[in-house]
């Protein structure tokens, strides 16, 4: 599995796969982009789960918190792990603990850690490493080109009418990249010394 | 079905544009409003604390200027982009998010008169400097750096000059200052020069060029590469630090390799104003669907005058890298393959005043201050766009006294070539 960018059929499938996400590391606090990813997804119709020790008896968006992933009573489809590439490894060992094992761990924005990704892997869970759900969501239900973002996606179909709450289609033909990926090697480029 | 990827001109027919959700129209609406509905109260919240994708009032963003970035972005291979009111107000905007008091930037010499303006004066009281360099000379720009540099700034093809810059050189100078390219691209237009697959970290463009295309409209777009990490030292607070402006949120942390673009919507033209009028968006947009062959015809016809030009006794210098003489021609080769664009210049044996008799006595050609229009345009650039330049600053800028600048048209050739032949013996 290629890390480094994904299909956008890849990101699509799982999008629309799964129904509950577990999200590590969600803040209370309104202005931390865990706090917009959980808010958006919950309202996109995914049951949302906030994990953080710090935040237990409280509450976010009406969703109570609980300490860690083997406290919560359901299955759950997706771990998105709000923590930073360092702290990755123990929450995948965590996951890979669980019964049923969850379909997907994905790692937010800025979050790698490729040998936790290989383990998942080797359980037979999809891994999405360095991506934001929220603005995956965005980008391939369109949503997101509101702001002006290039979403590598053509459709000379009529999208559904947005409302709130409602789940945007995520089924726009995808044209990939539209040679967007020249960022991406502009970036490996610059990675390089 | 696995990602295919669309071309150039399938990009610029489609990129951004669906057919509206509500009505089904198929061309990109005119949404001129000023201001859209919230559906309660939590959205509306949610779209001011930058926590939900969507419109508000059309200083921050409008659904027709919203197709034209996405559009732009596509096409330049860049992750977003910010539409704006003209090509001099996405320079403000992209400083402003850059740029401190005392902080300054490198720029080449060879740039549009009114940017040099721009640099030299407006943004001196903003208490932003400039340090000029040559683009003949990459070293210049080395030397230039000091730990003040957040910026460098050049032209892809340059205005009047149409000299080619090496984008690659330049951009592994900023890479070495950690400090982003930013390119003005207006001349090349992303058909014949894509900036970011050079190295380029920001583009830039005047709308009002050959991407809106037919001298009807102004504006201007500021494109993300997503390629800069504003966040691995302080030079940046306005992307890597918490904003008072919204209650503390970072925006590279929050939107990752778009944050720069959103940074240019949510502080720049939030707070400074200068939005682009989304009728202005619609005509932009119509011109891009046919970018890619207005350019072919731009660059057959701009060579076709050159090698006249070059031929006529009347000629002292042409000054077009298209030309295999040229002294860019190399650098055209490699950058610009597809053609070296459109605006170039020329000096006549009898110099100044012949200059002045030959604009006068042309009849097809235009006599204005603009480029990249379908019409033919000249002017003489010493005496009106880089007129406040002394005489050493307009020759290295590639403006001198003698200098006259065309920008070819979408006519047919021979009928431009007669024109400047009867201009000429007049
Ligand atoms: C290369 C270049 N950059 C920027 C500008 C400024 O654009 P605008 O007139 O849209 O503000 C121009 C205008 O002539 C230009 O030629």
């Amino acid at each position: 599995m290629n890390h480094d960018a994904y299909d956008d059929n890849y990101i699509r499938a799982i999008l629309n796969s799964v129904k509950s996400i577990a999200m590590v590391g969600a803040s209370p606090v309104n202005v931390r982009p865990s706090y917009f990813a959980f808010k958006y997804l919950a309202q996109r119709g995914y049951d949302m789960i906030p994990v953080n020790p710090g935040h237990v008896g409280k509450s976010l968006l009406g969703k109570p918190f609980v300490a860690q992933l083997a406290d919560i009573d359901r299955p759950i489809d997706m771990i998105d792990i709000f923590r930073n590439s360092s702290h990755i490894m123990p929450v995948v060992d965590e996951a890979l603990k669980l019964s049923p094992l969850p379909k997907v761990i994905w790692m937010q924005l800025g979050a790698r850690d490729d040998a936790a990704a290989e383990k998942a892997e080797a359980a037979g869970v999809k891994v999405v490493m360095n991506r934001c759900p929220k603005i995956e969501y965005g980008r391939l239900s369109s949503e997101i080109s509101w702001m002006g973002v290039n979403s590598r996606t053509l459709s000379s179909k009529r999208a559904p009418i947005p409302t709130q709450g409602m789940r945007l289609s995520l089924n726009r033909m995808s044209v990939g990249g539209g040679e967007t990926a020249a960022s991406d090697r502009a970036a490996k480029n610059k990675s390089e010394p | 079905m696995t990602d295919r990827h669309p071309g150039f001109s399938t990009l610029a027919v489609h990129a951004g544009a669906q057919p509206d959700p509500t009505t089904g129209a198929r061309a990109t609406p005119i949404y001129q409003t000023t201001s859209f509905v919230f559906n309660d109260a939590d959205h509306a919240a949610s779209l001011f604390g930058l926590q939900a994708f969507g419109n508000i009032y059309t200083r921050i963003g409008n659904p027709t200027n919203a197709v034209l970035e996405e559009r732009v972005a596509a096409l330049e291979g860049g992750t977003a982009a910010l539409a704006v009111a003209s090509g001099h107000a996405a320079q403000v905007v992209v400083f402003q998010q850059l740029l401190m008091p005392g902080d300054e930037i490198i720029a080449a010499r060879k740039l549009y008169g009114g940017s040099i303006n721009q640099f030299t004066h407006a943004f001196k009281s903003f208490g932003w400097n400039v340090a000029w360099a040559d683009s003949d000379d990459i070293a210049s720009f080395e030397r230039a750096v000091t730990p003040h540099t957040k910026a460098i700034f050049i032209e892809s093809i340059a205005n009047p000059s149409g000299s080619i810059t090496d984008i690659e050189a330049i951009a592994a100078v900023a890479r070495k200052a950690g400090v982003p390219l930013i390119v003005d691209n207006t001349l090349a237009t992303p058909y014949l020069i894509r900036p970011i697959d050079h190295g380029a970290d920001i583009v830039v463009h005047s709308l009002t060029k050959f991407l809106g295309g037919h001298g009807n409209s102004l504006g201007g777009i500021i494109v993300d590469a997503g390629t800069f990490d504003w966040s691995k030292d302080n030079k940046y607070p306005m992307l890597s630090e918490p904003r008072p402006e919204y209650h503390g949120i970072k925006l590279q942390e929050t939107f990752g390799n778009f944050a720069f673009a959103i940074a240019c919507r949510v502080l720049g033209l939030r707070d400074l104003g200068p939005a682009l009028s989304p009728f202005n968006a619609f005509m932009i947009l119509t011109g891009i669907e046919t970018l890619p062959l207005r350019m072919q015809k731009h660059c057959e016809n701009a060579k076709a005058v050159a090698e006249f030009l070059a031929g006529h006794p009347k000629v002292a210098a042409v000054n077009y890298a298209g030309l295999a003489s040229d002294r860019y021609n190399n650098l055209a080769r490699k950058y610009a393959p597809k053609g070296a664009g459109a605006v170039f210049t020329f000096s006549l044996k009898d110099g100044y005043d012949a200059g002045v008799n030959l604009v006068s006595n042309l009849k097809l050609f235009s006599h204005l201050a603009n480029v990249g229009d379908t019409r033919s345009l000249v002017i003489h650039p010493a005496s009106t766009t880089h007129s406040q330049l002394d005489d050493a600053a307009k020759v290295k800028s590639g403006a001198a006294p003698d200098v006259v600048r065309l920008s070819i048209g979408i006519e047919d050739k021979e009928d431009l070539i007669a024109d400047l032949e009867q201009a000429l013996t007049a």
